[in-house]
């Protein structure tokens, strides 16, 4: 069996939950404070791709990333970076596709912290990033490693996406997914049973760690 | 000496009204405050600390203007040095009473005499979730002590604790807070309880 499709799957996961995580957390926190016009649209468009079809969204990546249009071109001609059929397009489209999941468990926690957390921590003369890393990020752990679980696992699941911007390049594109959809085209249903196996073992396993952890340590809806 | 002159419109009490507000403060003194629920007591804290932005309105302290709306000065909460215990607490729940007061300080010595004046020593290494109310009470005003306030808000921070404790924390307090020179403004609904503080009352709500 190839393992290469399993390796590469988990490679992405790994990366875009890692950006995720760097761009959804400051993002979660300013969407979590207040009400704007602004921020209404920012969270309508970070939820579409939980609404559309995966193909929709595949298809306008791909319209973007093409070496003849817009975007795609500026990163070819300027940065010689083609985004269409390569890793980095993956983990790009990834990130567009698996934002809410980071997005929606953290912003939901940070709002349900009482104001007065952090007013009280402003009023000890601390900034409101010695806040955000000190009394609001801790305290909503289990919210946090869900959204990480989640963004993680949907990022190991995705298929139309990946497979309209990456196609099927072994051991550059072919993530575990498109390796099932192949497997079963050419009728290899042990290939394709293998390849199953593992993705619902590793996602199994990950969301039992994740229930298991909020079920010991979220004594309170704010630890 | 705290100069204040602030209008403020009030969400809770009946709608349309408004907290207006002209009042000195000496510097050192303690003013004990109280008024009808919904009258604004809380708000004006929270203006003063600088959590709440008033419509209109000027706040001077000792020569400093924290507020000035005509200006747009609007000093921020961290610049303020104020301390304030909130009603609720507030509390950290990730973190221990000491990791609560060295949050707040590096300072160890008056950690150290915070935590003894309080009687909570043997609670160091406790989490909010695991002391008592009165204990959590105690916490909350011990980390507002913590950086030696040159402003102390007090929202109703003595509900919780028992008339033994109550009398031997607040007899603490009056020397900690003639030892710093802390001005101090306590919000309760329960002026007796206040007794034992030297100072001045003033009434919020309508007259």
């Amino acid at each position: 069996m190839d393992l290469s499709p399993i390796w590469l799957t988990l490679k992405l996961a790994a990366i875009t939950t890692l950006l995720l995580l760097a761009i959804g957390l400051p993002l979660a926190w300013w969407l979590s404070r207040g009400r704007s016009g602004i921020k209404l649209v920012t969270e309508a468009l970070i939820t579409m791709p939980l609404v559309l079809p995966p193909s929709v969204l595949g298809f306008y990546l791909l319209l973007a990333f093409s070496p003849q249009n817009g975007l795609g071109k500026w990163l070819l001609h300027t940065f010689d970076v083609q985004l269409v059929f390569s890793f980095p397009g993956l983990v790009l489209a990834s990130i567009v596709y698996s934002l809410p999941f980071m997005i929606g468990p953290v912003k939901s926690a940070l709002q349900q912290l009482p104001v007065s957390l952090a007013q009280a921590s402003y009023t000890l003369g601390k900034t409101e990033w010695q806040t955000f890393t000190c009394v609001l990020l801790p305290n909503i752990k289990p919210s946090l490693l869900t959204a990480i679980v989640l963004t993680f696992a949907h990022t190991l699941g995705e298929f139309g996406v990946v497979l309209m911007i990456g196609g099927s390049i072994p051991g550059v594109t072919r993530v575990a997914s498109i390796a099932v959809y192949d497997a079963v085209e050419q009728m290899d249903y042990s290939s394709a049973n293998n390849y199953s196996l593992l993705l619902f073992a590793i996602t199994f396993f990950m969301v039992m760690a994740v229930f298991i952890f909020n079920k010991y340590h979220a004594k309170s809806p704010l630890e | 000496m705290i100069t204040v002159s602030i209008e403020k419109k009030l969400r809770t009490y009946g709608g349309g009204q408004a907290l207006k507000l002209a009042a000195e403060f000496l510097t050192g003194s303690v003013t004990k405050i109280y008024g009808p629920s919904g009258a604004g007591k809380t708000t004006l804290l929270k203006m003063l600390a600088g959590l709440v932005r008033p419509e209109k309105g000027k706040i001077v302290f000792n020569g400093e203007t924290w507020l000035d709306t005509e200006r747009n000065i609007d000093m921020p909460p961290q610049k303020r040095k104020i301390g304030f215990v909130f009603q609720d607490y507030a509390l950290f729940p990730n973190m221990t009473v000491r990791e609560h007061l060295q949050y707040a300080t590096h300072d160890d010595a008056w950690i150290q005499r915070l935590l003894a004046v309080s009687n909570m020593t043997t609670f160091t290494s406790h989490k909010p979730a695991y002391l008592s109310g009165g204990q959590q009470q105690r916490l909350a005003i011990l980390r507002a002590l913590a950086t030696k306030p040159q402003l102390m808000l007090m929202d109703e921070p003595f509900s919780a604790l028992d008339t033994q404790i109550k009398i031997v924390l607040i007899s603490e307090l009056q020397h900690i807070f003639n030892e710093l020179a802390t001005t101090v403004l306590i919000v309760s609904h329960n002026l007796s309880e206040l007794e034992s503080f030297d100072g001045n009352v003033l009434y919020v709500g309508n007259q």
